[in-house]
């Protein structure tokens, strides 16, 4: 075989795993089938796929890690002309941090909350012994400012609750850094941001390791993301290869079906309806507050007309599940009143009466916690039925049946428990639970936040078709301007528990902005090369803020 | 699930648990003499009509045992039951209600376990008459405290998933979501601390015998038996060792199909997600 010139050269990596479900034997699945890639000294490559196409584990392969249970079970590794994979366990402690280092995805998990983030971010190259601790400090403080971290002098004198997630994962990356390693593996690092602070970390991200000469590896399922950084790009999908090539080529001209599918993630064609004279749903000048003093709503005016889809956008923080929470009954409000169907709702759930309840659905984020494991498919939806129209036995089974073939899932899976689904199949049983009670409004709250982009396309477009046959209007909580784009016909920005902007979608997407809409709008990652540069032009962001 | 994955363990625990129960249904036909029966001579050593010999008064030791058996597992099983429905059912329903009458069951169970329970069940039973009922209440009720606070603990973590929420949204009352939303989620741990509060009863009860509060003569119960005859121990006769030691074999043997409940039980935390 070839001597490998390449800084990072993996040849038919081959990953399994043991699992062990309950109730039945042991099982070794495959979770990498045989691939390849090189990695050249300074060049950054992406890899994109959805959860369980095997990126994190070929990602932490490269480091000769698995997480565990997982075993690497055939192939090679080479770094810097060796095979890691043969080194051992010395030659592994040698190697990891000097030549590879890893940055985590969430930082707020992978910091030891006890310690000052300076002695975390040298600890790695104090153990190496390679300098003191004078000049590592030095270099980290250099870093720290290369990073944009405020006040890089003094940053390392703070612990990790005392700065926000943003600069900690910049910290993150001013430790990978601090060894000089040849190559970063970088692990969704921005997945757990918001949208206004991934694109600063983002853009600190880039500049250091064009300045440092790095070579990367960044893992990551937002295709628009990995555009903006990378040079090279990598589709996986079942830990097979669909597609590796060129970033422009890869966004521009994909050859793969797969690929093609993930380019053009959420271009639903959308009309939006203009709203009609009663509305199903009027939240009056809202002001809510936790445990009493926490005031986390205030003077917020929303309304949600028949068969129609307000979207409620913001960070997290903003105060939008809060509104989800008031509006239900969970939190009653301390301030305004809520008017649904002509009538106004009592404050707390206990004083709605079963038709307010019925006529007020709700579907949550985790679809995995929002059915109880013990119950079948059938259960869960039949419960409703069963609760509002008294249905039982054919009849319940029919309309169970229908539901679930609204829902396109067919009555075959009456009979499964949750655990036997997928994620976005368990979504779509949620949906069918709220749509069993037959209600004039359904809250979505972040229902396609946690599933992967093809499925949420998926799931979005089910939702409108629904709302065509249905007539259900919808209230749509999420952080994800692209849902917005795709499915809303009002939209509610909200910040700092306020409504800063207010209406027709066409009205709130066009100029002139207010400052806190522009900036969210210009931080949604778009699909085109050169975004990343164009955006912090255009929002002068000063990417220390958050 | 298939018998071949039960570990060896297991299976050492679930045979000697079915041979005492089995000894203990069956008392009557399998004890060679009956219960209260005077057959030989005091402390006799073993022979072939009295495999593990006599007591002090001359009844036959292994009838004794086998009768002891039926006692004591009888009163521990019951006492478990009743500990394990009051405490479960309140323990959910302080979790699911929260608020005052949290607090006030709470703080009532707090108050009962302050006192030592060896000591309050003495009290209790030096005023009351120390028959069976009266023995599976006082027993079942003081060990209720210990599977409230776990079943409380349970409760509180179910309680707060989205899925009892949407059962709250849809209007549904206490009991719903007590009896269908947090019981089946909730059974697993309890099952297996079932098997240790057993345990617990058994050696509750042989101590409150021991004590002479128990079980009362001439009936057999193991915490009795013992107490019989710890005097031969100085003329070097072993007879007290012999319910002793039935009581360690029989916890040991409930335990090892705990150990292997709990283990199940992981398992199934690990795969809930999935």
């Amino acid at each position: 075989m070839a001597e490998p010139t390449a800084l990072l050269d993996v040849r038919d990596l081959k990953i399994g795993a043991t699992v062990y479900a309950p109730g039945e034997p042991p099982e070794d699945i495959t979770i990498v089938h045989g691939v390849s890639f090189t990695l050249e000294k300074g060049r950054v490559l992406g890899l994109i796929g959805e959860s369980g196409a095997g990126k994190s584990t070929i990602g932490l392969a490269s480091m000769a890690y698995g997480r565990g249970g997982v075993r690497i079970t055939g192939g090679e590794v080479y770094l810097n002309g060796r095979d890691i994979l043969k080194v051992g366990p010395r030659g592994l402690r040698r190697l990891r941090s000097n030549e590879v280092a890893y940055v985590a995805q969430s930082a707020a998990a992978s910091f030891n909350p006890a310690l000052k983030l300076m002695d975390q971010v040298v600890e790695a190259v104090l153990a190496h012994g390679k300098s003191g601790r004078r000049a590592v400090e030095a270099r980290a403080r250099e870093l720290f400012a290369k990073l944009k971290l405020p006040n890089p002098d003094t940053f390392g004198d703070r612990y990790p609750h005392q700065v926000s997630g943003g600069q900690l994962q910049r910290a993150m990356t001013a430790m990978a850094l601090a060894c000089k390693p040849d190559l970063i593996v970088f692990d969704e690092p921005t997945t757990a941001l918001d949208v206004t602070t991934q694109i600063g970390v983002l853009a600190a991200i880039k500049d250091a390791i064009r300045d440092e000469g790095v070579a990367a590896l960044y893992i990551t399922h937002d295709l628009a993301v990995v555009a903006q950084v990378s040079d090279e790009i990598m589709v996986l999908r079942h830990g097979r290869m669909v597609e590796h090539g060129d970033t422009r080529q890869i966004i521009e001209a994909p050859r793969e079906d797969y690929t093609r599918a993930l380019v053009s993630v959420r271009e639903i064609e959308h009309e939006a309806k203009q709203p009609g004279d009663a509305p199903v749903l009027a939240a009056r000048k809202i002001g809510a507050a936790y445990s009493g003093s926490l005031k986390v709503l205030h003077d917020v005016s929303v309304e949600v007309y028949p068969g129609q889809t307000i979207a409620v956008v913001g960070e997290s923080g903003s105060g939008k599940s809060t509104l989800a929470r008031v509006i239900t009954g969970l939190l009653p409000p301390s301030e305004g009143r809520i008017e649904f169907a002509g009538r106004t709702l009592s404050p707390a759930l206990s004083g709605r009466s079963k038709d307010d309840l019925r006529e007020l659905q709700m579907v949550y984020q985790m679809a995995d916690v929002a059915m109880n494991p013990r119950q079948t498919v059938a259960q869960i939806i039949g419960r409703p039925l069963e609760f509002y129209f008294g249905l039982k036995g054919a009849e319940k089974r029919q309309r169970i049946a229908e539901l679930l073939d609204e829902i396109e899932m067919g009555k075959g899976f009456a009979d499964r428990y949750p655990a036997e689904l997928s994620g976005g199949q368990k979504q779509r049983v949620c949906i069918a639970r709220a749509l069993a009670a037959k209600p004039k409004l359904i809250i979505c709250d972040e229902v396609t936040s946690a599933l992967d982009p093809l499925i949420a396309d998926g799931i979005l477009k089910l939702l409108l078709d629904l709302q065509k046959v249905e007539g259900v209007a919808y209230l749509f909580i999420t952080h994800d301007l692209a849902t917005v784009k795709a499915i809303a016909d009002s939209i509610a920005v909200m910040h700092q528990g306020k409504v800063v902007r207010y209406g027709p979608k066409d009205q709130v997407l066009s100029p002139p902005f207010d400052a806190y809409t522009e900036m969210l709008l210009a931080s949604v990652p778009e699909m085109h090369l050169g975004w990343l540069e164009q955006a912090i032009e255009r929002t002068r962001m000063k990417p220390a803020g958050h | 699930m298939s018998l071949r994955r039960i570990p060896i363990s297991a299976w050492i625990g679930i045979i000697l648990t079915l041979m005492f129960v089995f000894a203990a249904v069956f008392a009557p036909w399998v004890a060679p003499f009956p219960n209260t029966q005077i057959v030989g001579g005091v402390w006799e050593p073993s022979s072939s009509t009295h495999l593990l010999g006599t007591d002090n008064l001359g009844r036959d030791l292994l009838s004794r045992l086998i009768y002891g058996a039926r006692t004591t597992i009888l009163i521990a099983a019951l006492a478990t039951a009743l500990s394990f429905s009051l405490g479960s059912i309140l323990g959910f329903t302080a979790a699911v209600m929260g608020g005052w009458v949290d607090m006030v069951l709470s703080r009532f169970v707090d108050m009962l376990m302050a006192i030592p329970t060896l000591i309050f069940a003495l009290v209790v039973l030096s005023v009351l008459p120390s028959t069976l009922v009266v023995l599976v209440c006082v027993m079942g009720v003081l060990d209720a405290t210990r599977v409230y606070r776990l079943a409380r603990a349970v409760a509180v973590d179910i309680n707060v998933m989205d899925y009892v929420e949407a059962a709250r949204l849809r209007g549904e009352g206490h009991l719903w979501v007590i009896f269908r939303e947090i019981l089946p989620n909730a059974l697993t741990p309890l099952v297996a601390e079932l098997g240790l509060r057993f345990i617990f009863q058994i050696l509750l009860l042989s101590a409150l015998s021991f004590l002479g509060l128990g079980i009362q003569p001439p009936e057999a119960d193991w915490g009795s038996m013992v107490k019989e005859n710890k005097d031969g121990i100085v003329f070097g006769v072993g007879a007290a060792l012999l319910p002793a030691a039935a009581i360690a074999l029989l916890a040991i043997s409930v335990n090892l199909v705990a150990d292997w409940i709990l283990n199940r039980t992981t398992d199934l935390k690990g795969g809930r997600g999935g």
